[in-house]
């Protein structure tokens, strides 16, 4: 399934907080939203998502307006992990994870033996299986956080959208989620997700958009996008290239002058 | 049931807990119909009973007397029949607002819900309304119920968060309004020597002289909100963890938020038009219950409805027998359970308040 955001805008009173952004996001992708702090990232995933309709320009899946599509509809194709994933309710993981169902579900009914499948499969895809009986507001920001993409995985969704899921993940879980997206969409789902971190962009990312105040920057593969030109004058820093051990190269900042950028 | 199975903990309280709760309920609705100014031996109370829900002459009442079946059949029982359906709309109202305002102080007697059903109530008491047919006094008690919370939703909620201290704040001022408006209606209208009897009952609530006409007269609504609350269960679940997480699981929210207020409150306005305005049960109740049972509301509201029931049941029988011949209002011993727990809540809860 193929999302795509078609000249979208989101003004809410006089502030607009993202203007004219098209993007693809394409099947078999991972597609990484990229910016400074407050350049627009999570706003381009919820319009995505369909959580916020744009004010202007158009939202499609598969060349459905996604405003004809119903919650319920929406949340059968795709599913969004938050970056706040803060949980003060003494749910244990796997009720948590069950909710993922719930776009599946009639009214009346009680989960199922194939839901309780999907669930046990989600929890052991997303590593979070040893811990299913354990409550989710005693977790660790990380593990709660791979608990709430297992519950993504439950919906059994094609689309999964993810603002910053690698943020406070160690480097092990941080390696296993993205190794996790990456195998989702080589297995063709479509994958969208807000990082910070170039290097890890660099890496793992197909596609990469880079946003900044609002605005779409750059599209395109990140060999092409991450140029130390577009990347100085986006974040303000110097990119210095190491050459790292498989013949790729991995990016070292330094601090510069955040040069203005503005150019309309 | 693999469920049971796969689920410990909701498997655990579904299958212990409820039925546990059930059996609860039916030992404290036999000993409240047994106990009081005429004991009836509880042997007699269930023979009563089962000869009425029996067909005729499986059940030999020849020798019960005619005095006790009329004191387990046509006192006592109606009598416990509201109180356990006030005490389990009570309580799954409680259980609602907990859920929605993720606030375990939201209660509909606390924040002004109660208060404002009573008013409607009231109007058709003083309108005559209430005679003319029996469904208007219900009918009121639910728009009363509706027009309350709405108010203090509205007031109280910004951007899909309730604070604390809003929340409780408009709460009393509304109920202090609406109190105060019932009781200008009563003085209005009444003769003196009843108008502190009904402001008292109004108030503090009371289930004294209640007939198998208020049981009927509450059952439609309380089917309905019960009903309803069941329609909404698991959305319950998803607004716990945030709007945007239940919205981006399918939740409607608005639409489902605004159909689980009009559930709570017409299950309020239904349990006040028959019993007054009774504090605090859907404050205890569910929160006990979500502390053994998990906050699970598949689970929660089932077993909400039958505590709250229990607990008015046991409450009506204190209020009847702690100082005989006199009754003590209803409203006074819950009350007295719920204020103090109320304000340990409050103390917990101290560091979460925003009162900027």
């Amino acid at each position: 399934m193929s999302l795509r955001l078609d000249g979208a805008g989101l003004r809410i009173g006089a502030r607009h907080l993202v203007r004219d952004v098209t993007v693809e996001v394409a099947p078999g992708r991972v597609t990484a939203l990229v910016g400074p702090n407050g350049a627009g990232k999570s706003t381009v995933l919820r319009l995505l998502a369909g959580l916020w309709r744009p004010t202007r320009g158009h939202a499609a899946l598969d060349g459905t307006a996604l405003s004809r599509l119903s919650r319920r509809a929406l949340a059968q194709r795709i599913s969004f992990v938050p970056q706040e994933t803060g949980i003060d309710v003494p749910f244990t993981v796997r009720e948590l994870v069950a909710m993922g169902r719930h776009p599946h579900l009639g009214r009346f009914d009680a989960p199922g033996p194939a839901d309780a499948e999907l669930v046990a499969s989600a929890l052991a895809r997303a590593d979070v299986a040893h811990l299913a009986d354990r409550f989710v507001n005693e977790l660790s920001g990380g593990e709660r956080r791979r608990a709430v993409i297992a519950r993504s995985l439950a919906t059994g969704s094609r689309v999964l959208l993810l603002d910053e899921p690698t943020a406070n993940l160690d480097i092990d879980h941080v390696l296993e989620t993205l190794t996790l997206l990456r195998t989702l969409a080589d297995a063709g789902a479509t994958v969208a997700l807000a990082l910070h971190d170039l290097n890890v962009v660099a890496r793992w990312a197909d596609e990469v958009a880079v946003l900044q105040d609002g605005h779409l920057r750059a599209a395109g593969s990140p060999a092409q996008v991450l140029d130390d030109a577009l990347v100085a004058s986006v974040f303000g820093v110097r990119v210095e290239r190491l050459a790292a051990g498989d013949g790729r190269s991995t990016l070292v900042f330094h601090r510069g002058e955040r040069r203005s950028t503005r150019d309309g | 049931m693999t469920e049971a199975a796969d689920q410990p903990r909701a498997g655990y309280a579904a299958w212990v807990g409820l039925p546990l709760l059930a059996v609860l309920l039916g030992v404290a609705a036999v000993a409240a119909i047994a106990v009081g100014s005429t004991g009836v031996p509880w042997t007699t109370v269930v023979r009563v009973l089962a000869a009425r829900v029996s067909p005729d002459g499986w059940v030999d009442l020849h020798e019960v007397s005619e005095a006790d079946q009329v004191i387990v059949w046509l006192i006592r029982t109606p009598r416990v029949f509201v109180a356990a359906l006030a005490g389990g709309a009570l309580g799954i109202a409680g259980t609602q607002m907990q859920g929605l305002f993720r606030n375990p102080l939201a209660e509909p007697s606390v924040i002004g819900i109660s208060q404002g059903a009573a008013l409607g109530a009231v109007v058709t008491f003083v309108s005559g309304l209430s005679a003319a047919a029996v469904f208007w006094l219900p009918l009121f008690a639910f728009a009363g119920a509706l027009a309350a919370l709405a108010t203090v939703y509205t007031i109280a909620t910004r951007a899909g968060r309730t604070p604390v201290a809003t929340l409780l704040l408009a709460g009393i001022a509304l109920g202090a309004l609406a109190t105060a408006i019932s009781s200008l209606l009563i003085s209005l209208s009444v003769v003196n020597w009843q108008v502190a009897n009904e402001i008292v009952f109004w108030m503090m609530g009371g289930l004294d002289n209640r007939t198998w006409t208020h049981v009927w007269m509450c059952l439609p609504p309380l089917a309905l909100g019960a009903l309803g609350a069941r329609w909404y269960t698991r959305d319950l679940d998803l607004l716990l963890l945030g709007e945007e997480t239940a919205a981006s699981l399918g939740v409607e929210v608005e639409r489902v938020r605004r159909m689980i207020l009009t559930t709570a409150a017409m299950l309020t306005g239904a349990a006040v038009a028959v019993s007054g305005v009774i504090g605090f049960v859907g404050l205890i109740v569910p929160h006990m219950l979500r502390l053994v049972l998990g906050p699970s509301h598949r689970i929660l509201l089932p077993a909400a409805m039958l505590g709250g029931a229990a607990f008015l049941i046991v409450c009506d029988l204190l209020a009847r027998t702690i100082h005989p011949p006199e009754e003590i209002r209803l409203g006074i011993v819950t009350a007295a359970f719920g204020a103090p727990f109320f304000l340990y809540l409050l103390r917990r809860q101290r560091g979460r308040f925003e009162l900027r």
